[in-house]
């Protein structure tokens, strides 16, 4: 594929606000997560919550879009110069050519449930949502990427992808298609997804949630962490003589195996990587660092870990990087991609927080300590629900 | 730009017009099918399976697999792109009246059917697909942008594309607020070949009214309604409709029948 330039990029987590605060963390091996305290009667467990999204609300011409999604979707567009960049592709290209492509798996969801819990009854006995959330688009998947359209003024293809787990990964192959096929000179990409009862809930249901800080690939891992985010990216056509951080290639699969389990052997994983690396036109033992998605449950580590050691040579440095910020679902996608592009700048690579004790079933590939060494490829895994998967491939031109 | 593809398979659901057949003859003559089923019986699903799914996978698995018949394409080959405005609402107000009463309670078959990209995970498990499937919304311009990336898709390497798009109804208080009524599915297979109408795909500034046709007056009130355009001027052998693209923005298509 042509590889496509990456002119800002950003993540709000747990860890903070933008790529410093994501840097200190990493560095510091520092965990964003913390009792749960989310919600009326929190579930005994532990989350990412990012601190100060009650507090801001949206600017009045926005007000349309208020609720927490949107809100976190506003502060992670603030920062590390995404706007800018944005309204530089706009000066440049038009806004008709600037494409916004954003991943969500539950969107605004966390609006409707509380309008769920404040129902008004009217004089014929139906329950109404109370009038200030009265407001379709928030009720809706397509709540965050209209709400980045409009915020951004970008007039290009709009949409918003939803595939659960894996969907703010799938935005940059989208957008990549978008750009390579001529539909669009620039796009701007990301996810938002913020903590709710659907998936507190939800997962818990799932007995998939765990009620310590999780560990993903850890022998004792039980479960995962919940977590919250947002990030973005701008994307655009490489030029001959780029210096910079680059998307190199994409792939996607689906299991074709179960709604909530992964194949057992990590096939669809498999194919995900293998078809990144072959439309980056790179080998397995060049990746320096893959960010996992590894989210701590029992099937999933061990089928990502099979897929892991069948495909990479044991020089790779793979981690997960959930116990930092917890499993940030729809939002995954971005925020690892923006931890796997600090490694690839900075030579810096993550170990996986949480894990202490080895489990058999991992190779050598999946390290528990960070390191520091300079790599030339770094990689991105997730995968959601309906075992659809997607893996990312980023590069550096000198 | 201008985007192409060819139609090597049509799917169509809508109450009382239960496959695109149906469709041809509503709009042919005004032909209604007696005794219609209330829903689709998604035959890709195993018999248990089948009654269980949610109405919005029904619909769109049995679409899916009629367009893929109907292109004699093997469905485990297609990547696919599934189309739907808001998912289940019905899930999302069980998920929702739940979680307010009582959230312990919160059954996990719900749950994970809550996903939008639940039929797209039906779909690729009961055809043993391994390829690319994703679930995109664009509001009432789902449809349009689907269509966009179905046909990227082709333009950047696919042979064949499965387009599948689908809304179902909302219940409870949600219906208020983000009312759809009855179950619509349309699936086409898009392809690079020349064996069937030929589509060319401009994006432009405009809107575009409520779809007026024949099968647009089969769902005047699901959410999925803005696909119907396309649908109506295939079924007629019209040569031009536009679809809604987002705010402010309009997708021509270019109908040239086989």
């Amino acid at each position: 594929m042509p590889p496509l330039a990456i002119r800002a990029f950003t993540a709000t987590s747990a860890l903070g606000r933008g790529l410093d605060a994501h840097r200190r963390a990493l560095r510091e091996g520092r965990s964003g997560l913390r009792r749960n305290d989310f919600g009326a009667q929190p579930l005994d467990c532990w989350i990412g919550r990012v601190d100060g999204v009650e507090d801001e609300a949206l600017p009045a011409e926005w007000s349309q879009w208020e609720c927490r999604n949107n809100r976190l979707a506003w502060i992670a567009l603030q920062q590390d110069g995404v706007l800018d960049a944005v309204r530089n592709a706009i000066a440049q290209y038009g806004a008709e050519r600037v494409a916004v492509v954003i991943g969500t798996s539950t969107s605004s969801i966390g609006a409707t449930e509380e309008a769920y819990t404040r129902l008004i009854t009217d004089a014929d006995g139906t329950p109404n949502f109370p009038a200030d959330l009265q407001r379709p688009i928030i009720h809706t998947v397509h709540s965050p990427g209209d709400f980045v359209q409009h915020a951004t003024g970008a007039r290009g293809p709009a949409v918003t992808v939803a595939t659960a787990c894996s969907s703010s990964a799938k935005v940059f192959a989208q957008a990549a298609r978008l750009i390579e096929a001529g539909l669009a000179d620039a796009a701007i990409v990301g996810g938002v997804d913020t903590l709710c009862g659907s998936v507190i809930y939800g997962f818990n249901s799932l007995q998939l949630v765990s009620k310590n800080p999780c560990k993903p690939f850890d022998a004792t891992r039980d479960g995962l962490s919940l977590g919250e985010a947002g990030g973005f990216a701008v994307v655009e056509r490489a030029q001959d003589g780029d210096v910079g951080l680059q998307l190199r290639g994409y792939g996607e699969s689906s299991d074709a195996h179960h709604m909530s389990a992964p194949h057992p052997e990590g096939l669809g994983a498999q194919f995900a990587m293998r078809d990144a690396l072959a439309r980056g036109g790179v080998d397995a033992s060049d990746v320096g660092y893959l960010n996992l998605h590894g989210t701590a449950t029992p099937a999933n580590d061990r089928a990502e870990s099979l897929a892991v050691k069948a495909m990479f040579p044991d020089t790779l440095h793979a981690s997960s990087t959930k116990a930092y910020t917890g499993h940030t679902l729809g939002a995954a996608g971005i925020v690892e991609s923006v931890i796997a592009l600090l490694a690839l700048e900075s030579g810096e690579l993550p170990g996986t927080l949480g894990a202490s004790t080895p489990d058999a079933i991992c190779g050598p590939q999946i390290r528990f300590a960070s390191t520091a060494q300079a790599i030339r490829y770094a990689m991105n895994n997730s995968f959601g629900f309906g075992g659809n998967n997607c893996s990312l491939l980023f590069g550096r031109s000198a | 730009m201008t985007l192409t593809a060819t139609i090597e398979g049509i799917g169509f659901w809508a109450p009382g017009v239960p496959s695109w057949e149906a469709a041809l003859a509503l709009v042919r003559d005004g032909t209604r099918v007696d005794n219609a089923p209330s829903r689709p019986s998604p035959q890709l699903l195993p018999p248990n399976e089948r009654r269980r799914a949610p109405d919005s996978v029904a619909v769109a698995l049995d679409v899916a697999l009629a367009a893929s018949t109907a292109a004699a394409r093997d469905p485990k080959t297609l990547p696919s792109v599934f189309a739907s405005m808001h998912g289940d609402l019905a899930i999302t107000d069980y998920m929702c009246a739940t979680l307010a009463s009582q959230p312990d309670a919160v059954s996990p078959i719900k749950f994970h059917n809550s996903v939008h990209n639940a039929a797209a995970g039906y779909w690729t498990i009961g055809a043993g697909a391994m390829v690319p499937a994703t679930s995109l919304s664009a509001y009432d311009a789902t449809f349009a942008q689907a269509l966009i990336e179905a046909c990227v898709q082709l333009a950047t390497g696919a042979e064949a594309v499965l387009l599948v798009a689908f809304d179902a109804a909302s219940t409870g208080p949600l219906a208020k607020v983000q009312p759809s009524a009855g179950l619509l599915g349309g699936a086409l297979v898009l392809s690079r070949g020349d064996r069937g109408p030929r589509l060319s795909l401009s994006l432009g500034d405009g809107t575009v009214g409520e779809p007026a046709g024949a099968l647009a007056s089969c769902a005047p009130h699901n959410a999925m309604r803005p696909m119907l355009p396309l649908f109506d001027a295939l079924a007629a052998g019209k040569p031009h409709c536009t679809l809604r693209a987002g705010p402010g923005r309009v997708l021509d298509v270019e109908i040239l029948h086989g």
